[in-house]
């Protein structure tokens, strides 16, 4: 138990008479990359707001970083870090603007706001656009800036909720390195997607129909699983049986 | 503690780099003070006047010069016949004609008296009432110095005194208004579209996921807008004294807890607004229809309640800027102190209550 980063067992929630996520179980290891797949509408983002301390679960058992979903909302939510699909930095503010706020909000000290900047900005190259608004930089660079301020103040786990929407192929292939240096570096990635080519960078994958959680394991096993050579199928041949429609 | 001035520095970044929020914050109360205090003044000075002296006696030439020399009236160019008249009223340069009829000197001492017309442009009725008063008092005076023994010995004669704003200074009235008026677009209004915006990007999906607790969400929101109210406050305080002599009777500590309180009442309904709407343009509308037109119309500064119909008498009892406008007059210019206004604070107070409450709920509920 210790040992993993998310643990899930029979989680539920329900609204009314809609089991949004219907009595799921799962656990992602320590610097696990885990991808969490499924249909629009079939659970993903209420199960991810669970764990993210946003809402409580009906019923079911769960911990984030061998914290209580229940009990320790807050503590969970200082554990984690989060991208979402939406652009989340301000515009208006400087590159150095933004970090240093998202580093406030989380109560990384000053100098170590200082001195993490630095080095941020010194690897992602951007010496020169630091003092910049924000809103000029083209959007790969910002979703490189987006994940790296989710994860500037050394989270255990980076929640990141469809992290590549619009983006190109290019600049998806250099942001999936980001997350396996992020991973190596011992931060487990719980990561959402609609690009079956990303599912395949993951260590492992869950699909999720209808509120449950109908296949997991490594890529490769499914596809062996299911008989074929593209994840695109094994996920085509999962979201086939879903009897929800989509939003 | 740290976290919430990261916080308020970050609104502070958006205020001022954004041309728009600055253009509205310190461009609109002094465009207002400039254009209500001068544009739009309801005093009357200089009025345009043309006279037809068909008599062309002693008595018409006497009446003539004491009109042109008030301040209230400008004598222009006479005309000949009523159709002049006519097409200067249209034209608009004058706003009131006096005919005198030919034989006005003889009648004045005839039985019957003499007759003299005033025509007034009735198409600001304010305006006409004014002017047609002012007429028939300088008339009436040359009458009583004709013949002071005329009368009765037996005679009222009251003597008006318009109290705490004795030289009919217009601007008076509508400062408090203002004032009112602008706590309600800074406080109100940009705070929603502010806390909005963060919704319409994603970000507060961000700020709801980091530690920072969601009610310092709100106080942070609101400390900035607390304080550009009351820098803007002191704009039109200073500009109110000094451009337009406006004297200040009531103690300026009070002004400004009551101000201090009315921004809270704003900038409680501004939250509530922001938790009910998503976009930025719903919110600015909601906060345009919702709270200003209300405070232009409904607060007296306007147009008088008392002569309302009763539906919006009522109404104007739910609107904030109404009591905040009633203690503003009477503390700024009646120089009133406290305990004439604290029946209107309690309300404000009441009302700031009930509205954070409500905002801070509502807020708590959307994260469930």
């Amino acid at each position: 138990m210790e040992n993993k980063a998310i643990v899930c067992k029979d989680l539920t929630k329900q609204f009314g008479d809609f089991k949004a996520v219907n009595k799921i179980s799962f656990d992602v290891d320590q610097g696990e990359i885990f991808g969490f797949l499924g249909a629009n509408g079939a659970g993903k983002t209420t199960a991810m707001r669970i764990l993210c301390g946003l809402s409580y679960p009906t019923s079911g058992e769960a911990t984030v970083a061998g914290l209580n979903v229940y009990k320790q909302q807050e503590q969970i939510k200082k554990n984690i870090g989060y991208m979402s699909q939406k652009f989340s930095l301000y515009d208006s503010l400087t590159i150095l603007e933004n970090i240093e706020f998202y580093g406030g909000v989380y109560g990384v000290s000053r100098p170590d706001i200082k001195e993490r900047s630095k080095n941020l900005i010194a690897t992602l190259g951007l010496e020169k656009e630091a003092k910049k608004l924000v809103g000029a930089l083209p959007l790969g660079w910002k979703q490189k800036l987006a994940f790296s301020v989710a994860i500037f103040h050394r989270p255990k786990i980076v929640f990141l909720d469809e992290p590549t929407g619009g983006v190109d192929p290019l600049t998806r292939r250099q942001f999936w390195d980001m997350i396996y240096e992020a991973a190596a570096s011992g931060i487990t990635v719980f990561v959402t997607t609609h690009y079956m080519d990303e599912a395949e960078y993951c260590n492992r994958i869950s699909v999720m129909v209808d509120g449950r959680v109908e296949a997991m394991d490594s890529p490769v096993k499914l596809k062996e699983q299911f008989n074929t050579h593209s994840m695109d199928d094994v996920f085509y041949q999962l979201a086939r049986r879903a009897e929800r429609s989509g939003d | 503690m740290k976290r919430l001035g990261a916080f308020i520095r970050k609104e502070f970044y958006h205020v001022f780099r954004d041309r728009r929020t600055l253009l509205i914050l310190f461009g609109l109360p002094i465009v207002q003070i400039v254009l209500f205090g001068f544009a739009l003044s309801s005093e009357v000075k200089n009025i345009g006047v043309t006279i037809q002296d068909n008599a062309k006696d002693v008595h018409s030439q006497e009446i003539i010069n004491r009109i042109r020399t008030s301040s209230y009236f400008s004598v222009k160019a006479s005309v000949v016949n009523y159709k002049d008249i006519e097409e200067r009223f249209k034209d608009g340069s004058v706003k009131c004609a006096i005919i005198f009829p030919v034989n006005f000197g003889s009648d004045l001492y005839s039985k019957e008296g003499a007759q003299l017309q005033i025509i007034a442009d009735a198409s600001d009725p304010n305006t006409a009432t004014i002017v047609t008063n002012y007429l028939t008092a300088i008339i009436n005076n040359y009458q009583q110095e004709l013949n002071p023994n005329a009368r009765l010995s037996y005679q009222i004669v009251p003597q008006l005194r318009q109290l705490y704003n004795e030289e009919q200074n217009g601007s008076l009235n509508f400062i408090p208004g203002v004032i009112a008026l602008i706590f309600m677009i800074v406080s109100t209004a940009l705070t929603s579209v502010s806390v909005v915006r963060e919704k319409e990007l994603g970000t507060m999906e961000i700020l709801l996921v980091s530690p920072f607790n969601p009610l310092m969400v709100l106080v942070a929101k609101a400390i900035p807008y607390l304080v550009l109210s009351l820098i803007n406050f002191i704009i039109i305080l200073l500009l109110s004294a000094f451009l337009l002599h406006v004297e200040i009777r009531g103690s300026l500590l009070l002004i400004f807890g009551e101000s201090i309180l009315f921004i809270i009442t704003c900038l409680s309904l501004g939250l509530l607004i922001s938790n009910v709407t998503n976009s930025q343009q719903t919110a600015m509308l909601v906060s345009m229809m919702g709270m200003m037109l209300p405070t232009l119309l409904l607060t007296g500064f306007m147009f008088p309640i008392e002569n309302m119909p009763w539906i919006f008498r009522v109404i104007s009892h739910i609107i904030p800027s109404r009591y905040y406008y009633d203690i503003i007059k009477a503390v700024m210019l009646k120089g009133l102190g406290f305990s004439y206004v604290w029946k209107e604070t309690l309300i404000l107070a009441g009302m700031s209550v009930v509205l954070l409450t409500i905002a801070l709920k509502n807020f708590k509920i959307r994260l469930s």
